[in-house]
């Protein structure tokens, strides 16, 4: 087994714009996040339409991963967050405590778990790997290196792609990237502090 | 290598294993019909823990029942010293956590998973920043699989893994909302199966890479790349899941002594296990759903199906699949209808969710 595993690319959303490989490559003055994610959408080229069905936090993870990924690959899925699916959550919980205006609707309440977003990518670029969604208060630097290079080495994936997608509310931003046997750089808790 | 040392639950059968256990074997469900709670406007069944579940001030409910499934763990194999001067880490498992907790317009930091983990932590005095698993209905059994790897990969030497979710007003009108609600107890893979009943519970397990009573011997973990609210017709990721497991473990699928799968009696789910279980030719393994005994309990189920399992395996005996009663399924396969006594070494859990996720683990039984 190769013992180094390597960040081969990332890419990132914060702010209204969208980096890849530390270089901006789409920004748009949209304040609100849905806004900015269809202008975003629009720019790519997507020609997706069950994008315009996802929530908040799914738009957000499958803009950023769409750069990053090959179809059909043996590419496993490990995303963290702080917020869970609490964004759309609290849509949900909305819908249920005015007991006038009562109307749980599936549409909704299906995004009202994290992982929904890596089932979604996995649809797009039909990957039958392993999706695994952590909880953390801040990014896990160290966490990562050593739950995603343990897929590699135990052969569960050819590659992996990490990502800390955040979604509440007002505030988002996406850091996501794909490692491999080889790459750009060492797959460490360093570099990570570094590119974030 | 990596093992199960110990482990424990809190269920509507009973504050701790040997309860549950003892009224499980007595063919005693934990569901009930509930009208007027409060939580939905029309009556439903659902497996509830008896109150009081607040022993411990200052924690939540959710936290209370985390802290009674893992006490036990702790008291028996203290954090310090298990193994001395090594590495434990606290691996929380959840779907919905304390989501009873943005009701009234309160703020989401209350209901935030990642503060929960760390209260639950310092109560045991875990060193280590707790990792918390939500990925809906796979989260428990996945859960052990990844402990396992990381005492495969040397990370900690001890993972303790705890799984709790509860029955709340926000998951229930969810579920009622996809019409997915059972109109009686669920009677999962039976021919009037019409839904899940929803439940509540903990789970609490210890991984080690000390030798313990079962080994964990493979994984799986597979996405159906197909739907996220509905599972594949073909079953794939199960399939898949199941196939990965099986070669980690170097077995062949006649080799497996029973199966614990998800079963949650809704008419795609336990129609896509069938067609999973029928492509991998392991019609003839014993299969059960413990859903019958504790409803659907979320996050915790692959943990509390997988607890259940090891006693099974412990004790020799296949735990009947309870509400079973008519074949109901498109493919042939072995639903223990009864109790029976069996020499168990290898067997297998399985769980899938929404997301399109499915998860596969086979143990190995050391006792």
């Amino acid at each position: 087994m190769n013992t180094a595993v390597y960040i081969q690319s990332y890419s990132e959303i914060r702010n209204g714009a969208v980096w890849l490989n530390g270089e901006k490559i789409f920004s748009a003055e949209e304040e609100h996040f849905p806004d900015f994610a269809k202008k975003a959408y629009q720019h790519f080229g997507l020609a997706y339409p069950k994008f315009f069905k996802m929530d908040k936090l799914s738009k957000l993870a499958f803009l950023a991963s769409g750069p990053l990924l090959t179809e059909e690959s043996n590419t496993a899925l490990v995303f963290a967050n702080r917020s869970s699916s609490l964004d759309t959550d609290l849509i949900y919980q909305r819908s249920i405590e005015d007991k006038e205006a009562y109307y749980p609707s599936p549409a909704v309440f299906v995004y009202t778990l994290p992982n929904i977003c890596l089932g979604e990518i996995s649809i797009k670029y039909k990957l039958y790997s392993e999706n695994s969604f952590f909880v953390f208060e801040n990014f896990p630097a160290a966490f990562f290196p050593v739950y995603a290079d343990a897929l590699m080495k135990t052969g569960k994936a050819d590659n992996v792609l990490c990502g800390w997608v955040e979604m509440l509310e007002e505030d988002y931003r996406a850091f996501v990237y794909r490692i491999g046997n080889e790459g750009l750089m060492e797959h460490t808790e360093q570099n990570l502090n570094k590119l974030i | 290598m990596s093992f199960i040392v110990d482990y424990n639950c809190f269920t509507p059968l009973g504050a701790d294993l040997p309860t549950t256990l003892d009224r499980l074997e007595k063919g005693v469900s934990g569901i009930q019909l509930y009208e007027n709670s409060g939580l939905l406007s029309v009556p439903y069944y659902a497996a509830r823990l008896p109150e009081p579940v607040i022993t411990c001030s200052g924690f939540t409910r959710l936290e209370n029942m985390l802290i009674r499934a893992l006490e036990p763990l702790v008291e028996r194999h203290p954090v310090e010293r298990h193994p001395a001067g090594g590495r434990s880490l606290l691996l929380v498992s959840t779907t919905k956590g304390n989501i009873r907790e943005i009701a009234g317009g309160k703020s989401a930091s209350d209901a935030s998973l990642s503060l929960m983990a760390g209260r639950v932590a310092r109560y045991f005095g875990f060193r280590e920043t707790p990792w918390v698993l939500s990925n809906a209905c796979v989260s428990g059994i996945l859960a052990v699989a990844v402990a396992k790897r990381m005492i495969d990969a040397g990370a900690f030497d001890a993972v303790y893994v705890v799984a709790g979710d509860e029955v709340t007003e926000f998951v229930l009108s969810g579920f009622a909302g996809f019409q997915a609600l059972s109109s009686a107890p669920c009677r999962p893979y039976d021919k009037s199966r019409n839904g899940v009943t929803l439940g509540e519970a903990a789970a609490a397990v210890l991984v080690s890479g000390a030798p313990g009573r079962f080994r964990i011997a493979g994984d799986g973990a597979v996405n159906d790349a197909n739907h996220i609210s509905g599972p594949s017709r073909t079953g794939e990721g199960l399939y898949r899941s199941i196939l990965l497991a099986l070669k980690e473990a170097k077995l062949e699928g006649g080799q497996l002594d029973f199966i614990s799968a998800h079963g949650t009696a809704t008419e795609y789910n336990d129609e896509m296990e069938a067609i999973a279980l029928d492509r991998l030719g392991l019609n003839k393994v014993p299969v059960n759903s413990l859903k019958g005994y504790f409803g659907h309990t979320l996050g915790a189920s692959g943990l509390l199906e997988a607890v259940i399992s090891f006693e099974s395996a412990r004790k020799g005996i296949l735990y009947p699949s309870l509400g079973f009663e008519t074949p109901g399924v498109s493919k042939e396969i072995s639903v223990i209808r009864q109790a029976e006594v069996k020499p168990v070494k290898y067997f297998m859990k399985t769980a899938s969710g929404f997301g399109g996720c499915n998860t596969a683990v086979i143990f190995e039984n050391l006792n």
